[in-house]
């Protein structure tokens, strides 16, 4: 199979946050059968559905906007690192449940505006993603805000634990609320969101949970990003090489 | 009253309401002997539940589409939560959950043998789920009618649940017994592994069984193995048919006369071999569990101390 | 039958301690879900949670993957206080025949009553 890419904008714009989705429902599924109590096994099945159902529905569209001869899975499996557009956070490994639980909340702050943003996109189809969407993402935020605050807030091993799961990913923070020309064309025609308006939300709900929690916002002020241009960190490979594996091996074939 | 009056009215109560097909429920007098084989055939079943998440877990990262892998991982979750409902209605009886998992990591009790065998291509997520849970679920429906209520009604909602794990099985192997040469061979070849291991799921012969005889009267156990086994041999040889697939038993044959399938006999010697410990994953599939349990306590130990924290906050009414 | 584990020749099953053994977990929950508006809330199962903030999460996480719910509650089980005794308790109701309404023999021309 040659190259698989979007030519067209739109398409483009959609697969950036499927990839986020992908990504990231695929690192939660890491953790299935792994989690501290057969409760939160659930939880987290809960969550890898629902990032990897919106990553779905994300990927079908921009397949059929897109009007090449692609499938939405084509667009997942067949896509190498480079190619790739998801946020270096969601990339990130997790040692364990500090990493994860700091890396959802980090994460599920900022979707949760942004799929409200893109509720009001003048796409329909997208809209009506985001609008479901939203509503998962405002379960998450709960979900792995009301951790934080007992992670934070509960033993001191967990506290220096948690706290040192969000030094160690806050430099990965700013890039959510970075634009660049693809984001300035969809938020100019009413399809996209202007991500750098969601960060003043991101905060103040960010320090709320760090205030509960008796955590310190890190002060470490060093951001680190690129994930939009296909240059990631050195954890996103492995991964695909995984989540790729048996389609590649068997090309072209139903499963 | 003395123990012993105590004891005959509660015996005879007892077998009253197993005579009249009714359930025994949590607080009714039993049988020490009917306790302790409800707590072991319940715990066990948990524990199965709980530690079948992990063949299937191995493949859901590299699940061929999106849809196969959200499949297969609400399945897995479903066994997770197949889990929860059976150790909720073990405790019903007095003993704890955390006992319970105590046991299991020490080896103390066991689970379902069938999970020791591993899942080494994609085609045994359908073997898997069209074989194991097929099996599991003729079972599990028999065993919507046992005695003890609180297993009886787990039963009931874990069957709902089972129903589209056999399907979404058989629908990964139908796409590859329609799909090339290759995929054609990994599903004869994960029929070919699973097939023996799901007939043993049903257990020894009956006449070999130490306790069917007693679980019967009890009305814990309605069928008996081999009663159980036979009918999941007869729904599931067409089945392999209908894929193109050949079940891997020379000996198999149609019996007009009974209308049933005849098997060839099963491998005893592996059957409890596997049970004793010597599969090929025991270890392993054990090892995964008191890992991600070690490496949890940190986590259980934080949200025990923020809510006795919260306990001793005094604004706090809830 | 499947799942369930025959003893081994020469294997002595476990005996269970009750209260011994494993470590101290999260208290034990009951849970009651209600189907859909209009329904009583129904108990469905127990589950492990350090407080009820985090029950209320699991009860949703584990008891209604399907929607089998519009709300639910969770209380402790140790707060559940039960009744025994069924025989004096219940069975006295047992023989009021008359109050249910099967009970009267009407005339058919008396109509709907
Ligand atoms: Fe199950
Ligand atoms: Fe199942």
């Amino acid at each position: 199979m040659t190259a698989v890419t979007t030519q067209n904008a739109l398409a483009t714009y959609v697969v950036r946050h499927a990839d986020d989705n992908v990504v990231l429902g695929q690192r939660l599924a890491e953790y299935i059968s792994r989690a501290p109590e057969l409760e939160e096994d659930l939880a987290i099945g809960n969550l890898t559905l629902d990032h990897i159902g919106v990553a779905d529905h994300l990927f079908t569209y921009a397949a059929k906007i897109d009007g090449c001869d692609l499938s939405g899975d084509d667009l997942v499996m067949f896509r190498s690192e480079r190619d790739y557009t998801n946020l270096l956070l969601v990339e990130q490994r997790h040692d364990g449940f500090d990493d994860l639980i700091a890396r959802q909340f980090l994460f599920d702050a900022y979707q949760l505006p942004f799929w409200e943003a893109l509720s009001a996109s003048n796409d329909e189809t997208i809209a009506g993603i985001a609008q479901r969407a939203a509503k998962e993402a405002r379960y998450h935020l709960r979900h792995s805000s009301m951790w934080m605050v007992r992670l934070g807030d509960g033993t001191p091993e967990s506290h220096t634990r948690i706290q040192a799961s969000i030094d160690r990913l806050w430099r990965f923070t700013s890039e959510m609320f970075e634009t660049d020309a693809l984001d300035r064309e969809m938020v100019e025609s009413g399809l996209g969101v202007d991500t750098s308006t969601l960060r003043e939300t991101w905060e103040s709900s960010v320090d709320a949970v760090l205030e509960e929690a008796t955590l310190t916002r890190p002060q470490d002020s060093f951001q680190t990003s690129g994930g939009r241009s296909g240059m990631h960190t050195e954890y996103l490979g492995p991964m695909l090489a995984e989540m790729q594996w048996l389609q590649r091996s068997q090309p072209g074939m139903s499963w | 009253m003395d123990a012993s009056t105590e004891f005959e009215n509660g015996q005879a109560k007892f077998d009253a309401i197993i005579a009249a097909d009714e359930k025994i429920e949590p607080r009714d007098w039993m049988p020490d002997g009917y306790r302790k084989t409800v707590i072991r055939q319940m715990a066990q079943h948990a524990h199965s539940e709980v530690i079948g998440m992990q063949p299937e877990a191995n493949w859901i990262l590299r699940a061929p589409t999106l849809l196969r892998k959200a499949i297969l991982i609400a399945k897995v979750q479903d066994e997770a939560g197949h889990g929860l409902y059976l150790y909720s209605a073990t405790e019903t009886l007095g003993v704890s959950r955390d006992e319970l998992v105590g046991l299991l990591h020490e080896g103390k009790q066991k689970y379902s043998s069938i999970f020791n065998y591993p899942a080494l291509s994609w085609a045994d997520m359908g073997a898997i789920g069209w074989l194991v849970d097929g099996a599991a679920i003729v079972n599990q429906i028999v065993l919507q009618g046992t005695s003890y209520g609180p297993y009886s009604r787990a039963m009931v909602k874990i069957c709902k649940e089972e129903s589209f794990h056999a399907r979404q099985g058989y629908s990964i192997m139908m796409a590859l017994a329609e799909g090339s040469d290759e995929q054609k061979a990994m599903c004869q070849d994960a029929l070919n592994r699973w097939w023996w291991p799901a007939l043993m799921m049903f257990g020894p012969h009956d006449s070999e069984s130490a306790h069917t005889a007693e679980s019967m009267a009890w009305k814990i156990k309605r069928k008996t193995n081999d009663e159980l086994r036979q009918m999941f041999i007869d729904q599931t040889v067409p089945q392999a048919h209908y894929l193109g697939m050949t079940i891997p038993d020379p000996d198999l044959v149609f019996d007009e006369e009974t209308g049933h399938w005849t098997i060839g006999e099963i491998d005893w010697d592996e059957f409890w071999a596997t049970i004793k410990g010597d599969g090929r994953l025991n270890r392993e599939r054990i090892t995964h569990k008191v890992k991600a349990w070690d490496e949890g306590r940190w986590v259980r130990d934080a949200a025990t101390a923020y809510a006795a924290k919260q306990k001793m906050k005094p604004d706090k009414s809830a | 039958m499947s799942y369930e584990v025959p003893v081994a020749p020469g294997d002595k099953p476990h005996e269970i301690q009750f209260g011994g053994g494993g470590e101290h977990g999260f208290p034990l929950w009951e849970v009651f879900v209600r189907a859909k508006r209009g329904l009583n809330h129904t108990h469905v199962g127990s589950l492990h949670a350090p407080d009820a903030e985090t029950a209320i999460q699991n009860a949703r996480d584990g008891y209604t993957r399907r929607a089998e719910g519009v709300s639910v509650w969770v209380v402790p089980s140790i707060e559940i206080v039960a009744s025994d005794d069924a025989e004096s308790m219940f069975e006295p109701f047992e023989h009021k025949p008359y109050r249910h309404p099967t009970f009267y023999e009407i005339p058919e021309e008396v109509g709907q009553l």
